[in-house]
């Protein structure tokens, strides 16, 4: 959405967040760090001051000094996570902040009336301003008059403009963004800073971000998992001196944090700001990380037929004479009706007819006329210079016409507007001066790609529901041909409503896209509501979920992305308590080397010396953290599979993974230390 | 190890799961009030229970309901059977003349019977009147149905449309009146009939024909036995408890005790499996956790089996581990009954632990400290779907959705309460043991130096935190410090986690039941069946390893090495 952002500029400001995070009230709000912090804290004052804590051995300082080193570094490497996780998002901010200049709003009354300009930060909702080409919109709000070109690339990225206009599903407008032709009388939807701009901003920003209710369970886990490491530890030392072995406080601050869930716990804020932020790239506004995780739960996808399942307009597939027709004759007919027909199903007439070998003679449309097609006709057409009137309409309308006429209606015409709407089509009659030449037959034509999307979601578990106003045997085609589990014919907007509240009955949540006024209750009636921004303010502020490109068929990616959050979460964490196994066999035998020397026969990576083996788990547990910082950004790829395959592979690759890793990794370190003379101090 | 002494295990194994099979739908039958064949009998007996408490059994109740009358039963039993082991020597029924017991003694033995733990810091028979051994016998029977009703409470947490947990009292009476009254009935007949003594005359005169006096305690043992067993209970009648001739006096009479120590913990598994109408699950817990218990029996028989290297070394014989064991019951009937006892926390014992191998004490040490390998009456059950709510929290993540159970969401309230329970175990564990170690009161009580002196510690925490209530002896159990400490751990040990459970209960029952589809993570699979119990095992292992590498671990790379203390 927001370009250009320096990414050096993102990774020195984190560099520096990372030192300044370090502050113990900062540090408090995630449990497994404090404890790290802490135990930094220890060390560094036995660094210091040996002895503190009771008789210090001699020559202990250089390695407490270590363990110290390491310590802070591995508290620098998760500040610098999270920073990092929300520099992105800063940068995006501040490019956005630079949109919001303050601009001035000319004030009207509601006629029209001019009432004086104002700074734009002083109205109030209910107000009303007139923007005139090129001046930025002051406001959110609603077009009352006019209708204008605006260019949306501030907040969408999207440099085409798009049309406002008053009435209808088209009339919001977004503050920040710019009128470029024409002009336009707005009422003000929003308080002062409470504009779309102001929370996006916030959004990105991660200001109001709170931890999402998952997020929250994992880390009351990884608090427990902390608080019985940090039990194991504490009741370690007098079990230890009934055996007459005398345990260093580094050391067993080394063994606490290598065993507390150090890698996700480093890593856990910066997957749900990164999970956020994929989603802004994707150019929509989540209003919460918890709508964003709901998207990976959603049991139920509603989708509007028309616009998301198939492109906005029919196409001609085939021409069907009547009997007595030439088959040229017809389509030459429906060529000549189409000629003057701007509309994609007219263009999509010629089209067809001109592949059929048919083209418009030079001349023949000299002084013609078009029939232009109403809403009240429901016919479009030509009348020739020669005064032959063609012309295309719904069947029933082309039947009544001949009626009219007085002209015998072929018989096959009812069996093959039958056979057409059974297909899943629409038939589109063409007459001739009363005479019924032949049906149209036009096809919804379903995006492309939009078979494997549905395959896809099916295989993630989401069940499909495709809402349309067709009768029901067009729409049973039209799913059947898409892959869509069910639909809702010859829906009402009241039917959306009802469906969404039968789904949750049955404890699914349910996910749907809407951009209309009447879309609104729904969309706040479902549990994931996406919102085009092309949509009414009431249908974005209703949805939790705003696309700026007003693209429905994204829900499938927010339901991806979802789902990839609780993965890379689920995966870390497996992997953090996997990596403990390695470190215990690397760590026990060290610590009771000289007390009870028969643990030596389970330091089976056989590592130098047992303090080498200490810093050595120690490093492995600071190094892991920067190493997964690409995986905790961009997340576990996701692919859509059943649950147990897919948790066969995660638990294989992070799971098992987490445990024989760190066995190669702190044996690698081990003859690293020794190699520089570090295994002995 | 023999090839007898396998097939015998092998055998006892599939017995035991035939039989828990059908057990475990009967008991479905029971606690959902379908016909079963003792509803003539019994059914009149509590109606006439319920009539007299003035109880309505219909009346469902919420969590917190369920947990206050399990909290206020257990108080009630607890006082009534305090002030009987307070006064046993004014009271009736007191055939020795057996004088007032010390306060200590008196609190852990009520803590400890009140918790289904029967962690025994006396010498019954020198101890206790008959009167107060029924009083423990009521005990033995209420605590183990109390257990079951709760586990029972939980699992209906997860029934879809459920609105309530059931009725405690109506759930309690009905585990006594037809599941442990019966088959404590049938199995202590089966118990006399093999030799086991059952008389409320005090203790008999012999006149040796050297001409000496032998003073021989009797007791009503077999019905005691029976319950003491399937009740997981574990306290005995007499000090050396099923290694006693007159509790357990031959193979046979070995056989069905483990098989009523292991009986309804097992069933209570396919219970479950009733519950959640889901018998594949059931099977699935069923085999990870009888494939970890298996693993563990033979470590446990083979190391007994092999015997001790340095022993071996010293007579220049090779041959089993003898000491500690009676000969009636062989190196396999020891080390099975020594692993069911622990698996199952029953607490019983019929072979001296102290005495087993480092190894066969790690094995009882260690299932005692996971504390999931079936467990005991009810509260097994519930450690199990702890770890499971543990496991599918963590795992049920790598698949992309908030983790669900059984189709209810497990969210924060339930990840915390699970995680809280999951605190309790190694916080008492090992918080007790350090605290013995570190003050001159505990470390008074240990009689053995070095590893196998840290061993009898934490045995002597493990087993009241587990309810197990076996000792590995060598620990100064009775002197007021382990006596308090260990009533306190038994308290913990049990209500704090239960506790915990129902609220998780209560939880999940307000929330709907979201039904599965291909993209929900399906726990009745195997996949799903090793990961629960790699998660059990790293995070028992990984909470317990620094002290077991230290005991029996060490002990036992120590006598490899050839060092002896």
């Amino acid at each position: 959405m927001v370009r250009g952002i320096s990414y050096q500029g993102v990774f020195r400001r984190a560099l520096a967040d990372s030192f300044r995070k370090l502050d113990p009230r900062v540090q408090y709000r995630n449990p497994v760090m404090f404890v790290v912090e802490i135990g930094t804290l220890v060390t560094l004052i036995m660094s210091i001051a040996p002895g503190i804590f009771g008789h210090a051995a001699p020559g202990a300082r250089g390695y407490d000094v270590l363990v110290t080193v390491i310590l802070i570094v591995t508290l620098l490497f998760a500040n610098f996570a999270e920073a990092l996780a929300e520099g992105r998002g800063r940068a995006q901010a501040e490019s956005l902040r630079r949109t919001r200049t303050e601009t001035v709003a000319h004030r009207i009354d509601e006629r029209g009336q001019r009432l004086g300009d104002v700074p734009a930060s002083q109205l109030q909702k209910g107000d009303f301003a007139r923007v005139e080409a090129g001046e930025l919109i002051p406001a959110d709000g609603e077009i009352v008059r006019g209708v204008a070109s605006i260019d949306e690339s501030a907040i969408t990225g999207e440099s085409a403009p798009v049309i406002r206009e008053a009435g209808g599903d088209f009339s919001s407008v977004t503050g920040g963004t710019r009128v470029l032709s024409d002009w336009i009388e707005m009422r003000v939807e929003q308080e002062p800073g409470k504009s779309f701009l102001d929370r996006m901003i916030a959004l990105v920003e991660g200001a109001e971000r709170q931890k999402s209710p998952n997020e929250l369970a994992l880390t009351v886990l990884l608090a427990a998992l902390t608080l019985i490491f940090l039990i194991v530890i504490d009741t370690l030392p007098p079990m230890a001196g009934y055996l007459h072995a005398n345990l260093s406080v580094a050391t067993l601050i080394a063994l606490l944090v290598c065993l507390i869930p150090t890698t996700i716990g480093a890593l856990l804020s910066a997957i749900g700001i990164a999970g956020m932020d994929r989603v802004i790239r994707f150019n929509i506004i989540a209003k919460s990380g918890r709508a964003v995780e709901a998207a990976g739960d959603v049991d139920t996808l509603i989708l509007d037929k028309t616009g998301t399942i198939t492109l906005g307009n029919r196409m001609a597939d085939a021409f069907l004479a009547m009997p007595q027709v030439s088959y040229e004759d017809m389509v030459h007919a429906a060529l000549l009706a189409s000629e003057h027909d701007e509309t994609p199903e007219g263009k999509s007439i010629v089209v067809l007819a001109e592949r059929e070998g048919q083209k418009v003679a030079p001349g023949e449309l000299e002084g013609a006329n078009p029939i232009v097609f109403s809403a009240e006709t429901r016919r479009s057409g030509v009348v020739l210079g020669s005064g032959r009137e063609i012309s295309k309409g719904a069947v029933d309308v082309i039947r009544r016409m001949a009626e009219k006429a007085g002209t015998p209606i072929p018989p096959e015409l009812d069996a093959v507007t039958e056979r057409i709407a059974r297909s899943g089509g629409t038939p589109l009659g063409v007459i001739e001066d009363g005479k019924v030449l032949g049906v149209i037959h036009l096809k919804d034509i379903i995006k492309p790609g939009m078979q494997d999307r549905f395959a896809a979601l099916r295989r993630m578990g989401i069940h499909t529901i495709m809402v349309t106003g067709d009768n029901p045997l067009t729409a049973a085609t039209i799913a059947r041909e898409a892959g869509v589990d069910d639909f809702i014919a010859e829906a009402k907007p009241e039917d959306k409503m009802r469906r969404i509240r039968e789904e949750q009955a049955e404890g699914r949540l349910v996910a749907m896209t809407g951009d209309g006024t009447n879309d609104a209750p729904a969309l706040a009636q479902a549990d994931v509501g996406l919102a085009m921004n092309s949509g009414t303010s009431a249908a974005k502020e209703a949805g939790n979920m705003v696309d700026l490109d007003s693209d429905p068929t994204k829900l499938i990616e927010v339901v991806s992305i979802g789902k990839q959050l609780l993965i890379t979460r689920g995966a870390i964490t497996t992997f953090s308590i996997a990596n403990d196994v390695a470190k215990y066999f690397a760590i026990i035998p060290a610590m009771f080397v000289t007390a009870v020397p028969a643990l030596e026969a389970l330091n089976v990576m056989h590592l130098t010396s047992p303090q080498s083996a200490i810093l050595s788990a120690l490093i492995f547990n600071a190094l892991i953290i920067p190493a997964l910082i690409p995986l905790a950004l961009r997340g576990v790829r996701y692919r859509p599979m059943g649950a147990t395959r897919m948790l066969q592979r995660n638990i294989l690759v992070y799971g098992l993974g987490g445990v024989v890793l760190p066995f190669i990794g702190i044996k690698l370190i081990d003859l690293a230390l020794t190699a520089l003379g570090l295994a002995r101090i | 190890m023999t090839f007898q002494g396998l097939l015998g295990d092998a055998l006892f194994l599939l017995v035991l799961t035939f039989a828990a099979v059908p057990v475990g739908r009967y008991m479905y039958r029971v606690f959902e009030g379908q016909p079963t064949f003792l509803d003539r009998v019994m059914g009149k007996l509590e109606h006439g229970i319920f009539r007299l408490a003035g109880i309505d059994p219909e009346q469902g109740m919420d969590w917190r309901a369920y947990a206050m009358a399990f909290l206020l039963s257990n108080l009630v039993m607890a006082v009534l059977v305090y002030l009987i082991l307070m006064f046993q020597q004014d009271l009736p029924l007191n055939p020795a003349h057996l004088g007032p017991v010390a306060p200590t003694t008196v609190f852990n033995t009520v803590a400890s019977f009140i918790t289904n733990t029967n962690w025994q810091v006396y010498s019954p028979e020198q101890t206790l009147s008959n009167l107060s051994e029924f009083a423990l016998e009521f005990l033995q029977f209420t605590t183990p149905a109390a257990g079951i009703v709760v586990a029972i409470a939980f699992v209906r947490g997860f029934v879809a449309g459920r609105q309530d947990l059931g009725n405690y009292y109506r759930d309690l009476v009905r585990a006594m009146t037809r599941i442990l009254l019966p088959i404590t009935f049938v199995a202590a007949i089966a118990l006399i009939a093999l030799g086991v003594p059952d008389s409320l005359s005090g203790p008999a005169i012999a006149h040796t024909i050297t001409g000496a006096t032998q003073v021989i305690a009797r007791a009503p043992v077999a019905g005691f036995e029976a319950i003491k067993q399937l009740g997981t209970n574990g306290g005995g009648i007499f000090n050396v408890n099923s290694a006693h001739p007159f509790e357990n006096p031959g193979p046979l009479t070995n056989l069905i005790e483990e098989f009523l120590m292991a009986l309804l913990p097992m069933a209570l598994v396919f219970t479950f499996g009733h519950y959640i109408k889901n018998r594949r699950q059931a099977w699935i817990i069923y085999g990870v956790t009888m494939t970890l218990l298996v693993v563990l029996l033979l470590v446990a028989y083979s190391s007994e089996a092999a015997g001790n290297p340095l022993v071996h070394r010293l007579l220049g014989v090779a041959g089993p581990n003898w000491e500690g064991k009676e000969t009636r019951f062989g190196i396999s009937g020891s080390t099975l009954f020594a692993t069911v006892t622990t698996a199952f926390t029953t607490g019983a014992v019929n072979t001296m632990h102290d005495s087993l191998m480092p190894l066969g004490g790690f094995v009882t040490l260690f299932q005692m400290m996971l504390n999931t390998v079936f467990g005991g009456d009810g509260a097994g059950l519930l450690n199990i779907l702890m770890f499971v709510v543990i496991s599918v929290f963590v795992t049920g993540l790598m698949v992309g959705r908030t983790p669900e159970l059984f189709g209810k969401k497990i969210e924060v309230r339930e990840v915390t309460a699970a995680a809280a329970a999951m605190l309790v175990h190694p916080f008492i564990v090992l918080g007790a043991t350090a605290l013995a170690l570190a003050t001159a009161a505990g470390r008074a009580g240990v009689f053995n130096p070095a590893y196998h002196g840290l061993s009898e510690v934490v045995y002597a925490f493990a087993s009241p935190a587990a309810n197990n209530g076996s000792a590995f002896a060598g620990l100064g159990a009775a002197s007021p410090f382990y006596a308090i400490s260990t009533g306190i751990v038994v308290l913990l040990g049990r209500y704090v986690s239960m506790l915990l459970m129902l609220y998780i209960a209560g939880s999940l029952l307000s929330k709907k039941t979201v039904p599965a589809s291909t993209g929900t993570l399906r726990t009745d699979t195997w996949t799903f069946g090793w990961i629960y119990l790699g998660i059990v095992l790293i995070v028992g292992a990984l909470t317990f390893f620094p002290v077991l590498a230290l005991g029996p671990i060490a002990e036992q790379l120590a006598m490899l090495a050839g060092k002896v203390f």
